[in-house]
């Protein structure tokens, strides 16, 4: 990033309507009537997934990164939003999953045909067009402060979307979700202060230039750092995950698990690559890894004790989260000559995007499972897959990805990551790789053995699944595997804007 | 001893305890309290950052001022929400298995409604 690009460009404008469009449908659903709610949604997902694709064609276009100076302010005083590459990336796979929840959710959240209005569904649209606007402010924001509060926005709209249905156990998960993440966010302001204090600006941008190799730095970042990680859901900071995106209703557990938990990923990535480049140590990334790699393996042996399909579902979530900080030790580039990976940033930025699609997939599926079923019982789904094809079709693509099968999304992903691993010279990340991948194959087939199977009794289907809701989930199935057939190289568009 | 230097000691005292707080206490409103006070510390410290003119060397830094009230509304409608949760939590529909399955979440609930 150069210091002297503070200046707006043609199409920067686009980055402000992409945060503040969400807010203006919830604004709108404020004065609504609860019963037109579905109908403000049906405007506000359209428009808001055309101005993410905009802003898409608008970087691939140019070239560079869109930036929007706020009230034409620049930095240190102001503060910009700032669109590369990975932000567009981002904001195209937000919008297209929450552009299919949103499908997905018109069968589970709707007003009551008479009678009075159920807060439920009411509540549920504002909170997806909150999370939309909060990951867009997440992705676009290049001030450490501003970062802070979009981060806040984000958690505020994830932890009552865990208990929507107002049980206590998810009223219990949500409370856990939100103590982590309190604490994270607090260790992540201390840390941005700290850099104030330091540097006298909080501009990701202008910081890049000034920050230096000394103690105070360190531990800003690493507060910084361990605050995220415990809003990502890193292993060990893993143990609020399973209850809360477990026991949220279906399409709340599709966008916490696809997208939130990535939000705070993006941030830390943001402050090692873009904030202080260069100043991660070969020690420090060898133990984000090491703690992915953990994830990986305690994420995937978990998930294979599971009884429960969603819980299992949710622990896959905290394995393939693992993968995600291989970026650390494998894309800052610490082998002799080579200056930076495009290898492994391509790859970890496909894991991200294709465990966003497959996951939101599975979480749909299950969630179709339990509506037809009237339960989640791994043990008890023998013989599902003739009842509910489409859904199992939607939920074995979605395993695939997650496995890294050729020809999905996770396949590519895996893979770059595995060449990355022997490139830089650092073996040991790829063994692990490799097991996690067949500790993934365990638990999907686990589920997928069932599919065919003779059920001991035969199963009962409560109520008729909706067809449309089905196809939803399947869609984004075949988005993760579809992932996989962009070429085997360093995406140029990944790299835009740095 | 400056100013500046006796204020940045309280605020790393009330982050240490708030931190202890915390991660120790086991019930949640405590929790909640502790993150405060771990929250007042950081404010604290935005004080001494602005003290200090950290920007361009002046006297008084006002960047920081502005942001700590920023900071204190984000906490307050943090401390708000966490607040609606516990009460939620211990609510009389909700409280009728709250001795039996309390424990599940790690969460200790000895009060009844906080």
């Amino acid at each position: 990033m150069s210091v002297a690009a503070v200046t707006a460009t043609t199409e920067g404008y686009l980055l402000v309507l992409a945060i503040m469009w969400p807010v203006a449908g919830i604004l709108v659903a404020l004065v609504v009537n609860g019963r037109n709610i579905e109908r403000v949604a049906y405007i506000v997902l359209p428009i808001g997934f055309a101005i993410a694709t905009a802003v898409v064609m608008a970087v691939a276009q140019g070239g560079q990164s869109q930036i929007y100076v706020v009230g034409g302010w620049a930095p240190p005083l102001g503060v910009a939003l700032r669109a590369d590459g990975i932000s567009a990336a981002m904001m195209m796979t937000t919008a297209m999953v929450i552009c299919a929840t949103g499908l997905f959710a018109r069968g589970e959240f709707v007003q009551p045909a008479e009678g009075p209005e159920a807060r439920a569904p009411y509540v549920f649209w504002i909170l997806l067009f909150s999370i939309w606007s909060a990951l867009n402010a997440l992705v676009l924001g290049s001030d450490l402060f501003n970062l802070y509060v979009a981060l806040e926005l984000l958690t505020f709209a994830a932890v009552p979307l865990v208990c929507l249905k107002g049980q206590k156990e998810t009223i219990e998960a949500a409370l856990r979700y939100m103590l982590f993440a309190l604490i994270g966010s607090v260790l992540y302001l201390l840390g941005a202060v700290m850099i104030y204090g330091l540097y006298g600006t909080l501009d990701i941008g202008l910081l890049s230039g000034r920050v230096r190799a000394e103690p105070a730095t360190w531990i800003a970042a690493a507060l910084m750092t361990v605050g995220l990680l415990a809003k990502t859901a890193l292993f060990p900071l893993h143990l609020w995950l399973p209850p809360a995106h477990a026991g949220a209703p279906a399409p709340g557990s599709a966008i916490l698990s696809a997208l939130v938990v990535k939000g705070s990923f993006f941030l830390i990535v943001r402050i090692w690559f873009d904030a202080m480049p260069g100043h991660l140590s070969f020690a420090a990334a060898q133990l984000l890894a090491a703690l992915g790699a953990g994830a990986i393996l305690v994420g995937s042996v978990l998930a294979l004790r599971q009884q429960r399909l969603k819980l299992m579902i949710a622990y896959s979530t905290i394995a393939q989260l693992g993968y995600l900080f291989f970026i650390f030790p494998l894309a800052t580039g610490f082998a002799a000559g080579i200056v930076w990976s495009g290898l492994a940033w391509t790859g970890s930025w496909m894991q991200l995007f294709s465990h966003a699609f497959a996951k939101a997939a599975m979480f749909m599926a299950a969630g179709l499972i339990a509506e037809a079923l009237g339960h989640d019982r791994i043990a008890d789904l023998g013989g599902i897959g003739r009842k509910l094809p489409i859904t199992m079709f939607a939920f074995a693509l979605s395993g695939l990805s997650l496995i890294g099968v050729p020809p999905s999304g996770g396949f590519v992903a895996k893979w770059l990551l595995l060449i990355a691993t022997i490139n830089e010279g650092q073996w040991w990340w790829a063994a692990v790789i490799v097991v996690g991948g067949l500790l993934a194959g365990g638990y999907i087939f686990m589920v997928l053995g069932r599919l065919l199977a003779d059920p001991l009794s035969p199963l009962v289907i409560r109520g008729a699944v909706s067809r449309s809701r089905e196809l939803v989930a399947l869609s984004l199935a075949v988005c993760a595997v579809l992932l996989g057939l962009v070429p085997l190289q360093p995406s140029d568009f990944l790299r835009i804007g740095r | 001893m400056t100013t500046a230097t006796l204020f940045g000691l309280c605020s790393s005292a009330l982050v240490g305890l708030g931190l202890f707080g915390v991660i120790v206490d086991p019930h949640p409103l405590r929790k909640i309290l502790a993150f405060n006070l771990l929250g007042s510390g950081v404010f604290l410290l935005f004080g001494v950052v602005a003290r200090r003119g950290a920007a361009a060397g002046l006297g008084g830094d006002p960047v920081p001022q502005a942001l700590v009230i920023t900071g204190i509304v984000v906490a307050f409608a943090a401390t708000a929400l966490a607040v609606a949760l516990v009460l939620r939590l211990f609510e009389p529909e909700a409280g009728n298995a709250v001795e039996s399955e309390a424990t599940s979440a790690g969460l200790e609930v000895d009060g009844g409604r906080s």
